[in-house]
């Protein structure tokens, strides 16, 4: 990857209490945030701050192609690092194209700082050229926002705005950049240290809350973790597994809580909810204790929500006050930061006699795998299965919304934190790409992978420009059913197949990657999968595409029909065929009678149970 | 900062519900450019019920005091405290249903008067304490103070009169200092 940052670099110090421009403190302040790099598009009122962007760097800018991909690209490299990616863009239009991209990572707890151009203070409210009122907009979608009014206050609102982004429950700021306060000058002086009096998070646990919680989990028999976001956004994943081994107790993720804890271990269950496995989701129904980590019940979890975990004590370790006991009530809240309370809790807790417990989901595990069989068309999960392979789980891997974003969450076998980067709350099609490419520019020590379906592919894809022109080595793979899938399954489960506007006209992906200089090849059989995965894995010094032509009519399972209890989950139609070679819970895999048998055992899969 | 009575029409006519009940919540918020915004828009948002809202300094000059009155289920209310105490501006936040507390709200009511009726209009007046502030031939205009029952009271006892206009403040209260009987 090019940088096209100096390699020079100015010491920041050299021009401390020196008259400075708005734009020149903004850019020193974000050196002193340790920013490696911007995602930005220029314009009129933001045209002095990329005038000191040209002397001042020691930031590496990207130009992206549209400003709600700088947004998404922030919110990969925040998800992949940990640090706050950041977004640079101009008024009026760049503002209001960044705001899918703020409500997603708002969603998502990702912490990103926007820096958004204003039409000069004078001029705000007049409808002057490209005004658009940024901070009302976004007010409902960011964790804080600021408009800032006075050059002197410019410092100390981005030092309290990265502050806020990162601290507590992580999530995106907004800055409001006025051109005529950024042309101001004053001496600058980044605050070494802030506090807030009306911004505390929590930290530590309740110490009397985390013994009521110590009481339940020893005196369980049926304990499950469920396990969300919270715990790779804290680091805690180490603790989460201690905690785990040492309890015998069966870990089931969400969404986002994938690879937080080795799917390659007994006591993973892989994700749960309305896509989840039917043993994760089963055993939630059966257990006597739910400890909720770092997640929100989140209606995708819970379905209907009365019925979730009904027999279950609860208790709810959550950074976030509100997010307690606002779908479900539990019987101990704990509200502090992940990783300290489940330290805290390590010493009280006494390990489980689960043996029995553990022999149950073991065998519905056996009884329930996930799975499918190849057809006479080349399927998605197993194109995800190979990638897998591929991979060994040591990649960053980002999907887009939809089917194949579930199919990767089942099919993909999750073992590192920040190994998973998705869209989850808000949904937001058209993420991957942008993203992916964001987490690469953050991430160069593990290969970074883009999955998107046909559909979600063009609702970013002006950023495969900016991919080829930094040479970012991703691997960007399509997976083409000619559907927008996920839709079209609702439309045939609970539609009567009345399909209305789901089939899509699609151009040559591998044509057009190739017109933005990225080399790709198309994929239309099981036996090419392998190969073609192996030559993107393979390529270097710059993207690599490849489109996976796969089933047209395919559909996601189990699921959970939305709103609905356990008892309506539909497994997957296919047949378990037994006895099975792999270990019990491994994805199956059946073939037809002549097809080569690959992929049935996992990279992972150290030791393997007789058949 | 003046005093602002938002969203009176989103009060639903009759008493408290079984589940719903009436929550009377002081905040102390850093009297920043868009906090009140912050506040209204959280209630808009997340469609909670907003009967009054005022807003007023307070003794530290970075500081808002507001008070809101609104109705919610237990649930909703614990919400809407949590979700009031994430806002990053707000620097405090008390439910005072359960305290005791004083509560204001003043009011100025116009009313239709004629020679024959201005005597027993201001003999009401009386009553409640109100005082008149302005007359003309076929108004007049009475000013009073106090919880919200008995500014409900005298706004019934007025209506026969006439009444042509009302404005109120909504409520502003402030948490006793004895607790328990006084």
């Amino acid at each position: 990857m090019e940088s096209s940052a100096n390699t020079h670099k100015k010491k920041p110090e050299s021009s401390r209490g020196k008259l400075m421009t708005g734009s020149e403190i903004f850019v020193r302040s974000l050196i002193e945030e340790g920013v490696e790099v911007i995602f930005g598009y220029p314009g009129g009122a933001i045209i002095g701050v990329y005038d000191a962007l040209v002397d001042l760097s020691d930031i590496n800018h990207v130009l992206v192609r549209h400003e709600q991909g700088a947004t998404h690209a922030a919110e990969g490299y925040a998800k992949a690092t940990g640090k706050p990616g950041v977004a640079l863009v101009t008024s009026g239009p760049g503002a209001t194209n960044t705001v899918t991209g703020i409500a997603d990572a708002y969603m998502d707890s990702i912490p990103i700082v926007v820096f958004s151009g204003q039409v000069p203070l004078k001029l705000i409210g007049n409808d002057a050229f490209q005004e658009a009122d940024i901070v009302g907009i976004t007010r409902p979608i960011t964790k804080h926002n600021y408009l800032v009014r006075d050059v002197r206050e410019l410092a100390k609102t981005i030092k309290e705005a990265f502050y806020v982004a990162k601290t507590g429950r992580p999530g995106p700021v907004l800055v409001d950049l006025p051109k005529d306060v950024m042309a101001q000058k004053t001496t600058f002086e980044y605050p070494g240290s802030i506090s807030m009096r009306s911004y505390n998070p929590a930290q530590e646990g309740d110490p009397a809350q985390v013994s009521r919680a110590a009481a339940l989990i020893n005196a369980s028999k049926r304990p499950v973790l469920y396990v969300g976001g919270g715990v790779i956004q804290s680091n805690a994943a180490q603790e989460l597994f201690a905690l785990a081994e040492k309890l015998g107790c069966p870990v089931t993720t969400t969404l986002h809580g994938l690879g937080s804890f080795p799917e390659t271990n007994r006591l993973s269950m892989g994700m749960l909810g309305m896509h989840g496995t039917w043993y994760s989701n089963t055993a939630v129904d059966y257990c006597d204790l739910l400890i909720a980590v770092g997640a929100r019940f989140d209606d995708r979890v819970t379905g209907k929500v009365e019925a979730f975990a009904a027999e279950a004590k609860k208790i709810h370790i959550d950074i976030d006050p509100s997010a307690i006991s606002k779908n479900v009530k539990v019987d101990v809240p704990i509200v502090g930061d992940v990783r300290t309370v489940l330290n805290q809790l390590a010493g009280l807790v006494q390990p489980l006699d689960t043996n029995d417990w553990l022999a149950t989901i073991d065998q519905w595990k056996s009884e329930h795998p996930l799975r499918y069989s190849h057809g006479n068309s080349l399927r998605a999960q197993y194109v995800i299965h190979e990638i897998g392979n591929a991979t060994n789980g040591d990649a960053i891997v980002v999907t887009d919304v939809g089917q194949h974003q579930m199919w990767t969450a089942q099919f993909y076998t999750w073992v590192h934190p920040r190994s998973h980067i998705t869209s989850g709350g808000l949904g937001t099609m058209g993420f991957s790409l942008p993203a992916a490419m964001g987490a690469a520019f953050g991430r160069k020590d593990l290969p970074v992978i883009s999955i998107s379906g046909d559909g979600g592919f063009q609702m970013n894809m002006q950023e495969m420009a900016t991919i080829v022109e930094h040479k970012v080595p991703m691997k960007i793979f399509v997976i083409n059913n000619g559907f927008l899938g996920m839709v079209r399954q609702w439309q045939e489960l609970f539609w009567r197949r009345r399909y209305s506007h789901v089939e899509l006209y699609n151009p040559d992906f591998v044509k057009l990657a190739e017109a933005f200089g990225c080399p790709g090849v198309r994929v239309t059989k099981v036996a090419e999968v392998e190969g073609a995965i192996r030559t993107a894995m393979e390529h270097t010094g710059g993207p690599f595409f490849v489109e996976f032509v796969v089933a047209k009519e395919d559909n996601v399972y189990p699921m959970i029909p939305a709103g609905q209890t356990v008892d309506e989950m539909l497994d997957t139609p296919e047949p378990v065929a037994g006895p099975q070679n792999g270990r019990i819970g491994e994805r199956v895999i059946y073939l037809q009678k002549g097809e080569q048998s690959k992929g049935k055992e996992a990279h992972h899969v150290t030791s393997t149970s007789s058949s | 900062m003046s005093q602002v009575q938002v969203a009176h029409s989103e009060h639903l006519p009759g008493s408290d519900s079984e589940s719903t009940k009436r929550h009377t919540i002081s905040l102390q918020v850093e009297n920043k450019f868009g906090a009140f915004n912050r506040i209204a828009g959280l209630f808009a948002a997340k469609g909670y019920n907003i009967e009054s809202l005022t807003v007023g300094p307070t003794t530290d000059e970075g500081v808002s005091g507001m008070t809101i009155v609104t109705r919610g289920d237990d649930n909703v209310i614990e919400q809407i405290m949590k979700q009031l105490t994430k806002l990053i501006d707000t620097v405090k936040v008390v439910d005072l249903t359960f305290d005791s507390f004083v509560e204001r709200e003043l009011v100025l009511i116009k009313v239709q008067s004629t020679a024959a009726s201005r005597s027993e209009i201001m003999q009401t007046a009386e009553i409640f304490r109100a005082k008149v502030v302005d007359i003309s031939q076929n108004t007049l205009t009475l000013e009073a103070t106090g919880s919200q029952q008995k500014v409900g009271a005298i706004i019934k006892m007025l209506q026969p009169f006439g009444i042509k206009e009302i404005a109120r403040t909504g409520r502003v209260a402030l948490k006793r200092e004895f607790q328990g009987e006084v």
